[in-house]
Parts: structure tokens; sequence; C-alpha cells
């Protein structure tokens, strides 16, 4: 891992390369680094980062920081495998806007990182931000019509109550389900 | 062919159409390709339903062939997704667990390791020496168990049924190593935040010796059996090569980048858990076929075996699990004299252990891959946010460039050479 | 002269007869054919040697008469193919029964066929999500009658360890016959499921124990029933 003041230069590059703003904030918790940047130019980013070495994008995945604003995180885990060091780019972008560059697809900028193909189809899935330029953005992982992102934390958990004899009756009131006792009539 | 075909179609739908009937070369053109120029044959898309005996689970795979040659895969997922990650952030830690264990099912230790390395780093609390010597002999047995299961189904897709029974002995000799450490034999939970929840029993070490014995004589003759074996060296032997940038830019790693050429394994780069302690190789492949990958995947288990040798003969002593009474409980003989330890018990036991507001991002290496667990806590005593990074999930992004231009035949054998596991995929 | 037979253990399950009574079928062929002993058995016929009614004898102690459900009913409790339908974890513990340790061959329910049409079992190991439910249901559709299914696992009986907005228990959209707990349940329990299931299709549903142990009035009975 870079340390802090590593962090620190890298954050600093990044800012000469791709302009003063880009980087929102950096933080240096647990030996890891992590670096904010704005949402439309995480593609330069992660360029400039494959750079400076790290080529391998582990993972991409999102976050709900819900109550706080903005509410949507994306997270992009990078590795740099010749010096075994991880790096991590994150952006946060609101809820009524969650837009977000798609780093998958080659575009005019520079060779994309395929491994996020799926990943960003996830986080628009399971938190519903929105990756602009991604080839093929559906859901992935809950049915094609479904409604809602689930992973959002307002979003309820869910279930089902659990059936025993006592309430089989209200659950399912067409009458018994089980197979065989309906069919052989055999005792309660 | 969907039953239920509205007359207004869904553009999912559209995609989704069965047999097309566009000259072909309107359809390789689509796809990148100008091979043939034969307008009298035409492309068919097959579904690998999710219920199929050679799908590794529940993947759907739409398949469009040319004759026998896949042109294009599309790997269509969820089936089994269970909503792990959003059932976790309603559990306290010690109990996001078992939950977080039911993943990537076959296994399981690593997903328990993964979840509580992220948590002890946030918590910054040590693992004692012994916790972490026997977290290893459990990870690596695990491993050994989960490669023994890949190749008796592998075998069995490839036509090799005999392999299923062999490796399925094998592998009920290490559930019954499991059961005796703790109790269950599969999703044991036996990996808690700070340690293990139990010293290994009396008798363990033993049987573990004798396990160890004789498990490298057996891999000889599962390997012997194979590569003597005509039409599986046949059907793996320079099928579905891909080479080590393109997987790479994918984020596949585990035994697939290793047989491709590529050393890559976190117990050796980035070592966690005590695992520069030990002596081991790391098997590394040339071709980056379905031979290399099922090579790799033999020669570990060698190497496997030779780690839980060494752990087990340089077991230290000391206690199983951290000290620290605000992560893990205290024996049960201090609940009868000491007041303090009741009520960490009291705490621990119903609401939890409170863990720093923060966010971290630990990975380890499980059978398939780079296998990461991201949690952030915001100082309460459940989880706001857990995420697994699959192996699976992003390896299964491998398969539509592994095939594109092989058989059929090569796609299953490919399939079975990816070892995915769809829990790890849907979650 | 006859030979002492003792009688063995009562029918159990197996399709019982009437005129010979209610011995078991073996020890009364085998007394039947203690009657040819008179008669010369290299013979090309050997009971055209027996006459009146020793011969009517012969023919009532080698005949078993059941009901057609019962002998149809011991058939396909004894042959059930499964079908190939591993869902997740406890696909893992069904394949441990097809392996060697616990046998699911030993009662012959080794068939596994992958095609629903020829299968009359479906296990359903593991989370049935509601993506997969459909599925389920329409594999289960295309599975011939008599079929029967084994919800394996908690996830599917109960909704297990995960209950939330995922997952659907097996009993919403399907009829089981018998629900195996556990996560994953061992592969005896499994089989134990199994042979209760094969019990229950031999129609002896909970296999006599009410008589057992005594335990007439103990059934439940639920309101407005």
């Amino acid at each position: 891992m870079p340390d802090a003041t590593g962090l620190e230069l890298i954050a600093q590059e990044l800012r000469d390369a791709e302009g003063a703003g880009v980087v929102t904030d950096t933080l240096f918790f647990r030996d890891r680094a992590t670096v904010t940047v704005q949402a439309m130019r995480i593609r330069a980013v992660l360029a400039h980062l494959r750079a400076q070495g790290y080529a391998f994008l582990a993972s991409v995945h999102g976050v709900d920081y819900y109550p706080h604003e903005p509410r949507l995180g994306v997270h992009y885990e990078l590795l740099d495998m010749s010096r075994v060091d991880r790096i991590t780019v994150k952006v946060r972008v609101p809820s009524d806007a969650p837009e977000v560059e798609s780093v998958t697809p080659d575009a005019a900028d520079g060779p994309g990182w395929p491994t996020a193909n799926h990943q960003e189809r996830e986080v628009f899935d399971m938190f519903g931000v929105v990756f602009r330029g991604h080839p093929d953005l559906r859901r992935i992982l809950m049915p094609e019509d479904y409604e809602g992102h689930p992973q959002r934390r307002d979003f309820p958990i869910g279930g089902e109550p659990v059936i025993f004899t006592y309430n089989e009756r209200e659950a399912y009131p067409s009458g018994r389900t089980s197979g065989a006792s309906t069919r052989e009539g055999a005792g309660a | 062919m969907s039953p239920t075909e509205q007359p207004t179609m869904s553009e999912y739908r559209r995609r989704e159409q069965s047999i097309t009937l566009a000259p072909v070369e309107e359809q390789l053109g689509a796809l990148g390709d100008t091979g043939t120029d034969d307008s009298t044959h035409e492309l068919l898309t097959l579904n690998f339903g999710p219920h199929h005996p050679a799908t590794h689970g529940v993947l759907r795979l739409l398949v469009t062939l040319q004759g026998e040659i896949v042109r294009d895969v599309k790997p269509i997922i969820g089936y089994v997704h269970t909503g792990i990650e959003k059932t976790a952030e309603d559990k306290s830690y010690w109990k996001v667990i078992p939950v977080v264990e039911r993943m990537d099912y076959l296994s399981y230790y690593f997903n328990a390791m993964a979840f509580c390395g992220a948590v002890e780093t946030l918590l910054e609390v040590d693992v004692p020496k012994r916790a972490q010597y026997l977290r290893v002999i459990h990870l690596e047995l695990n491993r050994i168990m989960s490669h023994l299961v890949w190749l008796g189904t592998s075998a069995l897709d490839l036509g090799a049924i005999s392999m299923f029974w062999y490796c399925f002995r094998e592998r009920e000799k290490i559930l019954d190593l499991f059961e005796m450490s703790s109790g269950q034999r599969m999703h044991t939970r036996y990996f808690q935040v700070g340690g293990v929840i139990e010293d290994i029993p009396r008798g363990f070490a033993e049987k573990l010796r004798g396990f160890l014995a004789e498990m490298p004589s057996r891999v000889d003759q599962y390997r012997d059996m194979l590569n003597g074996n005509e039409i599986v060296l046949q059907r793996l032997r320079g099928t579905c090569p891909l080479d080590a940038g393109t997987l790479l830019s994918l984020g596949v790693t585990g035994p697939l980048l290793r047989a491709a050429g590529n050393p890559w394994d976190l117990r050796k780069a980035d070592p966690y858990s005590s695992y520069d302690d030990f002596e081991f190789k790391i098997p590394v492949g040339t071709a980056g076929d379905n031979y290399d990958r099922f090579a790799c995947r033999v020669a570990e288990m060698y190497e496997s075996v030779k780690i839980v040798a060494q752990a087990l003969d340089g077991l230290p002593e000391g206690p199983h699990i951290t000290e620290d009474r605000k992560v893990a409980l205290p024996p049960r003989h201090e609940l009868a004299t000491s007041m303090e330890a009741l009520i960490h018990h009291f705490k621990l036991v119903t609401e939890g252990m409170r863990v720093p507001p923060g966010e971290v991002y630990f990975p380890i290496e499980s059978p398939r891959g780079e296998l990461g667990c991201f949690v952030r806590s915001d100082g309460s005593s459940k989880p706001a946010r857990v995420h697994m990074r699959d192996p699976s999930f992003v390896n299964l992004q491998a398969t539509a460039p592994m095939v594109k231009g092989a058989y059929i035949a090569d796609l299953i054998a490919t399939l079975a050479m990816l070892d995915p596991i769809l829990g790890g995929i849907d979650r | 002269m006859k030979r002492e037979i003792l009688s063995g253990p009562g029918a159990g399950g197996r399709p019982t007869s009437a005129p010979g009574g209610t011995t078991d079928l073996r020890v009364r062929s085998l007394n039947a054919r203690q009657l040819l002993r008179g008669g010369d058995l290299e013979g090309p016929n050997p009971s055209a040697h027996l006459e009146g009614a020793d011969f009517e004898r012969y023919v009532e102690e080698s005949v078993m008469t059941t009901t057609l459900d019962k002998a149809v009913a011991w058939a396909r409790s004894n042959s059930f193919f499964p079908a190939t339908f591993g869902l997740a974890c406890c696909a893992i513990e069904m394949m441990s029964i097809v392996a060697a340790r616990v046998d699911v061959a030993r009662f012959g329910f080794e068939a596994f066929r992958a095609s629903p049409r020829q299968a009359d079992l479906l296990i359903l190991s593991g989370r049935v999500s509601i993506k997969m439910a459909p599925i389920v249901r329409r594999i289960y559709d295309q599975m011939l009658e008599p079929k029967w299914a084994i919800s394996m696992g908690a996830c599917c009986s109960s909704m297990g360890v995960f209950n939330n907005y995922a997952l659907v228990p097996a009993d919403k959209f399907m009829p089981i016959d018998v629900h195996v707990p556990g996560c994953p349940p061992r592969p005896e329990a499994l089989m134990h499921g199994v042979l209760k299931l094969r019990k229950m299709v031999q129609d002896d549903p909970d296999m006599g124990w009410r008589e057992r142990y005594g335990a007439r009035g103990t059934e439940e009975v639920l309101p407005g029933a």
C-alpha cells in the first residue's frame, strides 16, 4: 500500500494531470489509501493510475451512504501487481442524479477495463447507479422486470413468514399443498 | 423460446430471440467476425437453461452457434441470488459469518476468512499465532476439498465418471476432519472475528496426519488415471486457450491466471494469516489451455498438503482466539467468577461487538481466485455494507473470449475448467 | 412330512396376500415346494404329479394376491428416478448421497435423470430465488405423474438463513411431500427423508408409530377442520 505521503503524492499528480477539482478527498485508513474523485472524470483518473502501474481493476462495487449525501458511492479497487500496491478510488453521486462514466468500454480517450462489465451491471441493479457509455446496462442478478434497487438502505429487507401448522390455513387458504397427503388421503 | 411471447416485446426479449434467419455474413459481421461467406447456413441461438446437468449450478448461457462452432456466449445469472449482502446488513458482526459463509458454498472457510479479516482490520485486533495456524490448516484443507469436488464434477462432465466417486471418498475424509474440529461438515462457522471458535480436539492431529500421509498417493492415482485417459487429454489439450494479458484485463485471478503463465498468488504476494511462515510452490502453466488449468489445480492439491503438514508440525501453543473481551466471548469458566466477563458475554451475545467506523477491503486467495471482502462500518454493531468480491463472478466474464470459435464440447470442458460456483456469482 | 419353518416377520409395506394366510410369501412357497417332494422333480412338469386337494393347496401356496395399488406403489417406491436439480450448497450434500459413503444406489435411486420427463422425484436442493421459482415450477410441471418432491434444506422448506426479498419457500409454488431440515442436511438426513418418502409412497405415511407408542388421540386437530 502506498503510505500516507505516497497517497498525497498520487493525489497531487492527479490534480496536476487532470485539473484541480478532480480529487475531492484523500483518506489513509488502516494502511489503505483511498482517493475520492469526481464521478464524470473517473475514466481519466483510472487511465492515469493505470499509467502509474495500477493496471489491475480488482473490484467495482457500490455503497449506499444513506443518510449522508451524496448518497451513492462506487468504489474501484486497483492493484499494482509488480509493486503489490493497492489503492481505492471512490466516487460519490446523489441519488437524484446517479450517473457515473462507465469504465468498461474502449473509447476515444483510451482502452477500457473489460472486467468492469458485469460489476457495473451489478452496481446498477443493486443501487441504481447509471453508467454512461456501458455497452449493455441491464439488470444482472434480479429478474429483468424487477422494480426497485434492493441494496439501497431504505429498501426493505423483505421476507416471508415461516409457515407452521398453526398459520398454514391463512397462508394457503386454497387447501393443503402437500402432494402425497392430498393424493393418498392419509390421516392427519 | 419464451412461452409467453407478448406482441410488443421489450428490448431484452428481442435480444433473446431463439432462431434468427438473417444471413450469416450479417450476423457474423455484427459479432465482428468475417469468416465464411456461406449464405446457406444460419446461426442458431441455443439456451443452455439454468437447469442443465453440465452447467455447474444454475447458470444460463445463450450460445450462438454456427453448426457446432460457438460464435458467441452470453451468460445470464441471478438464478440463485440470495440477497446475502443485504441480509448481512441486518445482523450483528458475528452473525454475519454464517450468512456470508453460504456464498461461495464450496469454499466456506475462505468466505469467513475474508470477512473476519476485514472486521479484524477495522477493529485493529490481533489474531493469536495459534489461531492463524489453525486457520491456515482449515483453509488449505478446504482448498483441497474444493479442488476435489471440482475434479470429480469436471471429470463427470467430460465422461470420466469414476473420478466422481474417488474424489468424494477423499472429500468425506476431509469433512470428517471438519466435523471433528467444529461439529459441522459444511458451513462450519469455525472462524470468528479474532481467531477460531474452539481449539482442535484431541485426536484431530493424528487423524489429520493420517490423512496427509495418504493424500499425495491418492492425488497421484487421480492424476495418472486422467493423464492416461486419451479422451480427457484430447478434450483438454489445446482447447480454449487465453493469454494472460486478456485474462488480466478481464480481472481473472487464481488458477486460471496461473495456468496462463502469471504466477500471481496472494498467499505469496501479500501474505495474510502467517502464510509467509510456510514453504510451498505455486504451480504455473504455460499454454493457458484447459489442460494447464486442470494440471494447475491438481498440483495445487499437493502444495496444500505440504502447507497443512508444516502448519500442523509448527502449531504453536497459545489462545485460539483474541483475548480482547470486547470482541471475543470469554471462556465459560470465567463467567462464574468474573462480573466483567459476564457483562462482556451479555453484550456480545445480545448486541454484538461495536466496530469503529471505516471502510476496508480485505482480499485473500480462494481456490478460484481473489476473494475480497469489503466492509463498511458506521460505528454500530451491525455492518453498514458487506460486499464480497467473488472470483467466480469476475472469472465468468472470461467465458466468452475463451470459447469463441470452439466446439460445444469444448464449451462444456471450458466451463468445467473455469470452476464457477454460482453461489458466489449470484450471492 | 413338513419341515418346520419359522414364519418370517410381518409384511411391513410388502404387499400381503390372502389365501395361504399371513405368513411371508417366501415361507409359503417353500412350503408349497415341499408338496412336490412326493413327485418327480426332474420331469418336465413336476406339479402334474399332484392331484386334487394337493394341487389346489400347491397353487394357493405359490400365489400372492394383493391390490394393484399396493403392488404398483411398491414398485414405484423402490425405483425413484431423481431429477438432477442442484441449486446451491445442498446440492453438494445431494452429490454426497450419490457418492460411496451414503450410497443411494443401495435403494435403487442412483439413476439421476437430467430430463424432467424421465424423472419422478424432484429433490429441490438449495435456495429458490424469485428468478428461479418459475423455472422450478416449469420443471415440476414437465414431470409426469406420479411425481414427488422433496424440499431439501432449510432454505426451500422455510426460507432458512436468508429470510429476505430474494427467496421464495418452495411451498408457495409447488406441492412438497417431504421437507428435510438442515443447513445443509447431512447426507444421512437426506437419505432418511428419501426413505420416509418411500414409506409414504408405500401408503404408510406415519409408519404406524401411533400404534406402536399408543399415541392414538394425539393427532393435531386444526380449528375448522
